[in-house]
C-alpha cells in the first residue's frame, strides 16, 4: 500500500463518529475502584479454600509425606497429595508441539515423586478457610532427596545435569527456518562465507533474560460443582480455550463446563495459560462436592506462574563493505523451563518470521533449540518471541552501522523495504500489506530534535564530560493480530486462530455485543462499543459488550498477540453487517418499498430519494413484537458473524531514546524518549496512547530493570518485589510519541494491533542508545538489564584499567552461575 | 498471604508495653509502623505469639525543641518528620534523607524509631543517626537509659535495644546552619539503596570546620567515615580537595554483595556519592 504524503498524516476525525474519539473507558471505574467481580472477591454458600505446599527445591526426590498433622490440623477437610490423585489429576495440556519429534515432560498438576522446579506443588490442603488452609500447609512433612538440577541454559543444552532423567535429555525440539529450503531466498551460509572473504560478518551473542509478567492482580479461580454444568471463575486471559482444555484433560464433557473470566487485572501474556492450580481446583471441587477457591499469594505467583523470554542469541549478519546485508544467520537457545507449557515452545518460533524485520536480506536461517531446565517454566509474555527478535535484529544493525562508522539510519535505509514496494513478500515468507517507514522515521526524528541530540552528543564526547549522552534506533515492526487459522497450522499450533461476535438487537434499541476476545484490562468495552454505535448508528451509550463467559459468549478464541481489534473488532463489524442486512427487508416491509430502494444511513433505514425513514431502534421493537414482518422473514435481527484473517498485520514504528550514561557510577537515565508508530486506523486515541505508555515501559523495564535470577542451587532469588524491580512512574519520563498511518489491507476497520508494540520497540532503542553512549570508550554491548554496575564494568573492561581488576572476573555468561550467597534478605528478622 | 496466628496486644502507655514485653520476653514482637514486621508475618518468615503494637502510646509521638537537641519520639511516623520546619531547620540532613525515604504510602506508616530499631543497614535513617551523633533513648524495667548513636548499631538488624526494652525517644543535637545532602544510589525509586552517604558540613569562609559523613549499605550496621571526616577539617570546600578526602570512604567498610552490585562496586560508588556529598551539603556543586 502506497500513500500520499497528505493521507500519511491521521485525519482528523468526524465529530459525528464514534471512531477517533477519545472516549474515557466505560470500565475504568469499577476497574480502578476495584468495586467489581474480581475472582477472589466470590463467596460462595459452604466455599471451601486451598493452600498450596510447594517444593522448596529445583530438582528432588519424594521420598515422603507425613500429612497427619496438617489433617489434624482444625478445619481441615482434606489433604491431597499427587500420589492421592495420580490416576485421575491427568496432565496439563502442550498445545504447540514444534515438532512431531518435541520431547514433552509429562505435567501432573501435583508432582507425585519427583520436583522439578522450586515452587512445584507436592500437596493440596483443603479447609473451611484460607487461614486454616494456610495454617495446616505448614504442618505436611515432605522428605525429599535432592537431585542436581539442570539451571544454567547453554550447560542444559549440552545435558551435563538432566532436567528429567528418565527422558535421556534436556533438548526438547529443534526447529528450523531456512529460506533457501522455504524458496523464500538464498543461502545463508554462502552469504556468510562470501563477506568473510569480501565484506563484513558481524557474529554477537546476545541474552535475552528471564522476565516475570507480573500482572497486577495474582491469580485466581473458583469452581462450584453444585449446578448441572461446573462453573470455574478464573483470573484468565483465556476462558474459552480453558473450557476446551478443562474438558479435554478430565474427561468432564465439555457442555458440562462453564468459564468464566470475570474482570481480571492484567495479564501481559502471563494468564496465557492453564495451569496446575485451576485443574487442581476443578478436581478438588468436584471430590468435595462444594464450591472451592485458591488465590495465590504474589511471592507464589512470582515463583510458579510463568515466566517469559530466557533465551541466548547467537546471530551472524553478513554484508557487503556498503552496508547492504546479505544474510542472516540466527541460532538460539531457548529456555522451557521445567516444562513445555501451553504455548510455551512456540514463543521462540513467533519470533522466527521478525529477525529479519523491515529488512530485504537475500537469505536467511533461523535455528531454536528449546531447553528443559529446572526452573520456572516459561510462556508468552507481552510480544513473546517478536521482542526477541526485534531486540537481535535492531541491536546487530547498530553494530552493523558502528562497523561502517556510519548514522546508525544510514544501514536501515540502505536495507528497509521502501514504501512503494508494498506489499512485500519477506525472506521469512510473510507478506507485509502496508506501511511506510520512511515516513515514521522522518516524524520520529522531528519529534525527537535526532539532529540537535547527535550535536550535543559529539559535544560531550569532545569534551569528555563524565556524563555522556546516547543516542538508540529501533525501527522495529512485528507481526500481530494472532492469527490465520491456516498459519497457525502450518506451524502446528493446537488451535486456529479465528474469533467470533454475536451482535442482538433488543427491543428498547439498545444494542449487545458479544465477542470472543476476553479483556484482562485492554478496554475492550469502550473500543468495541465505539465500533458498533457507528456502524449501526447508534448510541455510544446503548452498547453493551459482554465477554468473558462461555455461557454468553460461547465462542472464542480469547486475547493475546495484539488480536482483539484486528480479529475480534472486524468480527464485530461483520455480525453488525448482518444485523443491517436483516433489517433492510423488514424496513422495505414497513415503509412499503423495494428492499433495493432502502439505504441506511446513520442508524436511519430510508426510502432513496424521500423522507420516509425509520431509525435502527423502531425496526427493533418491531421486529421484536413481529405482528407486521414480510412473509419468510424471522423475527430476529441478532446476528453472529467468525472471522477467520487472512494474513497477520503488521505495525511498524521507529523509536528514538536518548540516555545519558555517568561514566563514574554507570548510572544510565532516559533524557528523551520519541517514537512514531503506524498501527493503521486508530478506533480510540486515548486508548492507544495507555497501551504504548504501558508498553514502552514494560519494554525498558526489560532493558535496564528487570531480571528473574536463580541461586546455584534453583532458588528464585528475586522472589519479591523487593528484588525483581517493577518501574514505578517515578522512574519513567514523558514519552513523545506521534502516529503515521498506512491502513492495514486486511480488515475493514484498517487496524492493526497495538497491544505488544511499545515492548516489542523500546527495549532495543533504550540499550542502543546506552551503548552509544559509551561505544567511542570501547564499550560494545551490556548485558540487560543494563545495571549500573554493568554499565560501569563495561566502561572499566573497555578501558583495561586497574578499576576492573580489582572487581574480579569479567561477568561470567550466566547471572544463574553468579553466587548471591551476599544478598541480605530484606524480609527476615530485625525488631520492627 | 496470611501471618500464623499471633495475639494482639495494644498497651496505651510504655509502662504497660514494657510490662507485656517482661511477660511475653521472646514470643513477643513490638510492632512500630509496620513496614518491616507485617511483610515479615505475612510471608511467615517469623511468627511471633504475641504483637505488641505501641501504635496506641500518644507518648511516644512528636517532636519538640529540647534546647540544644530536636526530641524525636519513636513512633513519630516518617511523614511527620519529612514535613517539619524544626527538622528542617536544625537537623537538616534528617530531612533530607526522609524526602526519598521509601513511597508516600510508607513514609505515612513506617516510624522514625521504628525504622532506627530495626537497624536494616541499608535503611535511610541510620547513616544521618550516626553523622549527628544523635542519642538514643530506651526505656527498660529498670528505667530509662541512653545510648550514643556509635553504640546504638551492633549488627545486621541487631542494636542496643535489650529484649526487655523499648526505643522511646531519638535526640538530635541541632546543627543549624550545617549544609546537608543525603545522596542516594539506586535503580529504581522505590527500592532500597545500593549505596547512600549522609553528609553535613560547616564551612567557615570557604574552609570546611566541622564535617560528619555516614555511610548506608556498606557494612551489616551503618557506619560513619571518620577518616573522611578527619581529611576534610581545614580544607577548602573545593573539587580536588573534598576528592581527596572522599578517597577514603571506603575505608573500614565491609559491603555486602548482591544483585545489585559486587562490594568493590559499591566501595567505588561509596567514594563518588561521598564527594558529591559533601560538595552538595558545602554548597559548592
Amino acid at each position: 500500500m502506497t500513500l500520499t504524503e497528505d493521507e500519511m498524516t491521521q485525519a482528523q476525525p468526524d465529530a459525528t463518529l464514534e471512531i477517533g474519539k477519545d472516549r474515557r473507558r466505560k470500565e475504568d471505574q469499577r476497574l480502578i475502584t476495584g468495586r467489581t467481580r474480581w475472582t477472589d472477591n466470590l463467596t460462595l454458600p459452604g466455599m471451601l479454600h486451598l493452600a498450596m505446599v510447594r517444593s522448596p527445591f529445583a530438582h528432588a526426590t519424594i521420598t515422603n509425606i507425613d500429612k497427619s498433622a496438617a489433617e489434624a490440623s482444625p478445619n481441615v477437610v482434606r489433604v491431597i497429595t499427587g500420589t492421592d490423585v495420580a490416576d485421575e489429576q491427568g496432565g496439563l495440556p502442550n498445545a504447540w508441539p514444534i515438532t512431531p519429534d518435541q520431547v514433552t515432560p509429562n505435567h501432573p498438576p501435583i508432582a507425585v515423586d519427583r520436583v522439578v522446579f522450586a515452587g512445584e506443588i507436592v500437596a493440596v490442603i483443603v479447609a473451611r478457610s484460607a487461614a486454616e488452609a494456610r495454617d495446616a500447609a505448614e504442618l505436611v512433612d515432605i522428605d525429599y532427596d535432592e537431585l542436581p538440577a539442570a539451571l544454567d541454559l547453554k550447560e542444559a543444552a549440552e545435558d551435563k545435569v538432566l532436567a528429567h532423567p528418565d527422558l535421556g535429555t534436556n533438548k526438547s525440539a529443534f526447529w528450523r527456518f531456512d529460506s533457501e529450503e522455504a524458496g523464500t531466498g538464498g543461502n545463508v551460509d554462502e552469504a556468510i562465507a562470501k563477506a568473510r572473504a569480501d565484506g563484513i560478518v558481524i557474529e554477537r551473542e546476545y541474552r535475552q533474560q528471564r522476565l516475570i509478567p507480573a500482572f497486577m492482580e495474582p491469580r485466581s479461580t473458583v469452581v462450584d460443582p453444585t449446578g448441572e454444568q461446573i462453573t470455574m471463575w478464573s483470573s484468565t486471559q483465556i476462558p474459552h480455550i480453558l473450557k476446551f482444555l478443562l474438558a479435554a484433560v478430565t474427561g468432564v464433557s465439555e457442555s458440562k463446563i462453564r468459564v468464566i473470566a470475570p474482570d481480571v487485572g492484567g495479564g501481559f501474556g502471563g494468564k496465557l495459560q492453564t495451569t496446575p492450580e485451576e485443574f487442581i481446583t476443578f478436581l478438588v471441587a468436584r471430590q468435595v462436592g462444594k464450591p472451592v477457591k485458591y488465590t495465590e499469594t504474589r511471592s507464589e505467583s512470582l515463583m510458579a506462574a510463568h515466566h517469559g523470554r530466557d533465551q541466548w542469541q547467537k546471530l551472524t549478519l553478513a554484508a557487503e563493505k556498503d552496508g547492504t546485508v546479505t544474510g542472516f544467520k540466527v541460532e538460539l537457545l531457548a529456555d522451557l523451563g521445567s516444562h513445555v507449557s501451553l504455548v510455551g515452545g512456540g514463543v521462540p518460533v513467533l519470533g522466527a518470521f521478525m529477525f529479519n524485520a523491515i529488512y530485504k536480506f537475500p537469505a536467511y536461517q533461523f535455528n531454536c533449540q528449546t531447553v528443559l531446565t529446572n526452573k520456572t517454566w516459561t510462556d508468552a509474555y507481552r510480544g513473546a518471541g517478536r521482542p526477541e527478535a526485534t531486540y537481535a535484529i535492531e541491536r546487530i544493525m547498530d553494530e552493523l552501522a558502528a562497523e561502517l562508522g556510519v548514522d546508525p539510519f544510514e544501514v536501515r535505509e540502505k536495507n528497509w523495504i521502501k514504501h512503494e514496494e508494498f506489499p512485500f513478500t519477506t525472506v521469512a515468507g510473510l507478506e507485509y500489506d502496508s506501511g511506510n517507514y520512511e515516513a515514521a522515521t522522518a516524524r520520529a526524528k522531528e519529534l525527537f530534535g535526532y539532529d540537535e541530540l547527535r550535536a550535543e552528543q559529539r559535544r560531550r564526547r569532545d569534551s569528555g564530560d563524565q556524563v555522556q549522552l546516547g543516542i538508540g534506533v529501533s525501527t522495529f515492526t512485528e507481526m500481530c493480530g494472532l492469527a490465520p487459522s491456516r498459519v497457525l497450522g502450518s506451524l502446528d499450533y493446537g488451535a486456529g486462530g479465528w474469533e467470533h461476535a454475536s451482535v442482538r438487537m433488543l427491543p428498547t434499541g439498545k444494542v449487545e455485543v458479544l465477542t470472543g476476545a476476553s479483556a484482562h484490562g485492554q478496554g475492550h468495552e469502550t473500543a468495541f462499543s465505539q465500533i458498533v454505535a457507528d456502524r449501526l448508528g447508534v448510541a455510544f451509550e446503548d452498547v453493551e459488550v459482554l465477554h468473558g463467559d462461555t455461557m454468553v459468549s460461547h465462542k472464542g478464541l480469547d486475547t493475546y498477540g495484539s488480536r482483539s481489534l484486528v480479529v475480534g473488532g472486524e468480527a464485530i463489524v461483520k455480525a453488525a453487517d448482518k444485523v443491517i442486512e436483516k433489517a433492510k427487508p423488514i424496513a422495505a416491509h414497513l415503509l412499503e418499498a423495494s428492499v433495493d430502494d432502502i439505504e441506511f444511513n446513520s442508524g436511519r433505514f430510508s426510502v432513496k430519494g424521500t423522507d420516509q425513514g425509520l431509525a435502527m431502534a423502531e425496526i427493533a421493537l418491531a421486529t421484536f413484537a413481529a405482528h407486521n414482518l414480510p412473509d419468510g422473514v424471522e423475527p430476529s435481527l441478532d446476528s453472529d458473524a467468525t472471522f477467520d484473517p487472512v494474513n497477520f498485520n503488521y505495525p511498524h514504528g521507529t523509536h528514538l531514546c536518548a540516555m545519558e550514561v555517568d561514566t563514574e557510577t554507570g548510572e544510565v537515565t532516559m533524557r528523551k524518549y520519541a517514537a512514531c508508530d503506524d498501527i493503521g486506523n486508530i478506533i480510540n486515541p486515548l486508548i492507544v496512547s495507555g497501551q504504548l505508555h504501558g508498553g514502552l515501559v514494560q519494554g525498558i523495564a526489560q532493558a535496564l530493570w528487570e531480571e528473574a535470577v536463580y541461586d546455584d542451587s534453583g532458588t528464585l532469588v528475586t522472589g519479591s518485589f523487593v528484588d525483581y524491580l517493577l518501574p514505578t512512574a517515578a522512574d519513567t519520563i514523558s514519552f513523545d510519541l506521534d502516529h503515521t498511518t498506512s491502513p492495514a489491507t486486511t480488515n475493514t476497520l484498517g487496524t492493526k494491533g497495538v497491544g505488544e508494540a511499545g515492548t516489542i520497540a523500546s527495549t532495543p532503542a533504550v540499550v542502543n542508545a546506552v551503548v552509544d553512549a559509551v561505544r567511542h570508550l570501547g564499550v560494545q554491548d551490556v548485558r540487560m538489564p543494563c545495571t549500573p554496575e554493568r554499565v560501569w564494568k563495561a566502561i572499566n573492561d573497555a578501558r583495561g584499567g586497574a578499576q576492573a581488576e580489582t572487581v574480579g572476573a569479567a561477568a561470567p555468561h550466566f547471572d544463574e552461575s553468579t553466587g548471591m550467597d551476599g544478598t541480605v534478605d530484606r524480609t527476615s528478622g530485625g525488631n520492627a | 498471604m496470611i501471618p500464623a496466628p499471633f495475639d494482639y496486644l495494644a498497651p496505651t502507655t510504655v509502662e504497660e508495653a514494657l510490662a507485656a514485653l517482661g511477660q511475653h520476653g521472646d514470643d513477643a514482637k513490638i510492632l512500630a509502623g509496620g513496614q518491616s514486621l507485617l511483610p515479615v508475618l505475612r510471608m511467615r518468615l517469623n511468627a511471633p505469639e504475641v504483637v505488641i503494637d505501641l501504635g496506641k502510646i500518644d507518648s511516644l509521638r512528636g517532636i519538640r525543641d529540647d534546647g540544644d537537641a530536636l526530641v524525636i519520639g519513636a513512633m513519630t511516623q516518617h511523614s511527620v518528620v519529612e514535613h517539619d520546619a524544626l527538622v528542617a531547620e536544625h537537623t537538616t540532613l534528617i530531612s533530607k534523607a526522609v524526602e526519598h525515604l521509601a513511597d508516600h504510602q510508607i513514609r505515612h506508616r513506617g516510624t522514625f524509631g521504628g525504622a532506627l530499631a530495626h537497624a536494616d543497614p541499608a535503611g535511610d535513617l541510620g547513616a544521618p543517626a550516626l553523622a549527628l551523633e544523635a542519642q538514643f533513648v530506651i526505656a527498660g524495667p529498670g528505667g530509662t537509659r541512653t545510648v550514643a548513636a556509635d553504640d546504638f548499631f551492633v549488627d545486621l538488624f541487631e542494636t542496643a535495644i535489650g529484649e526487655d526494652e523499648i526505643l522511646t525517644e531519638i535526640r538530635v543535637p541541632k546543627h543549624t546552619g550545617w549544609g546537608a545532602t543525603y545522596e542516594k544510589f539506586v535503580r529504581v525509586a522505590h527500592q532500597w539503596p545500593i549505596v547512600a552517604v549522609a553528609a553535613t558540613v560547616r564551612v567557615e569562609g570557604g574552609t570546611i570546620a566541622e564535617a560528619r559523613v555516614g555511610l548506608t549499605n556498606m557494612g551489616s550496621t551503618p557506619l560513619r567515615a571518620r577518616a573522611v571526616e578527619a581529611a576534610l577539617v581545614g580544607q577548602p570546600a573545593t573539587e580536588d580537595a573534598v576528592r581527596a578526602a572522599a578517597a577514603h570512604a571506603a575505608e573500614g567498610t565491609n559491603p555486602p554483595s548482591d544483585l545489585n552490585g559486587e562490594a568493590a562496586y559499591r566501595s567505588h560508588l561509596a567514594t563518588v556519592l561521598v564527594r558529591r556529598a559533601v560538595l552538595s551539603a558545602a554548597g559548592s556543586s
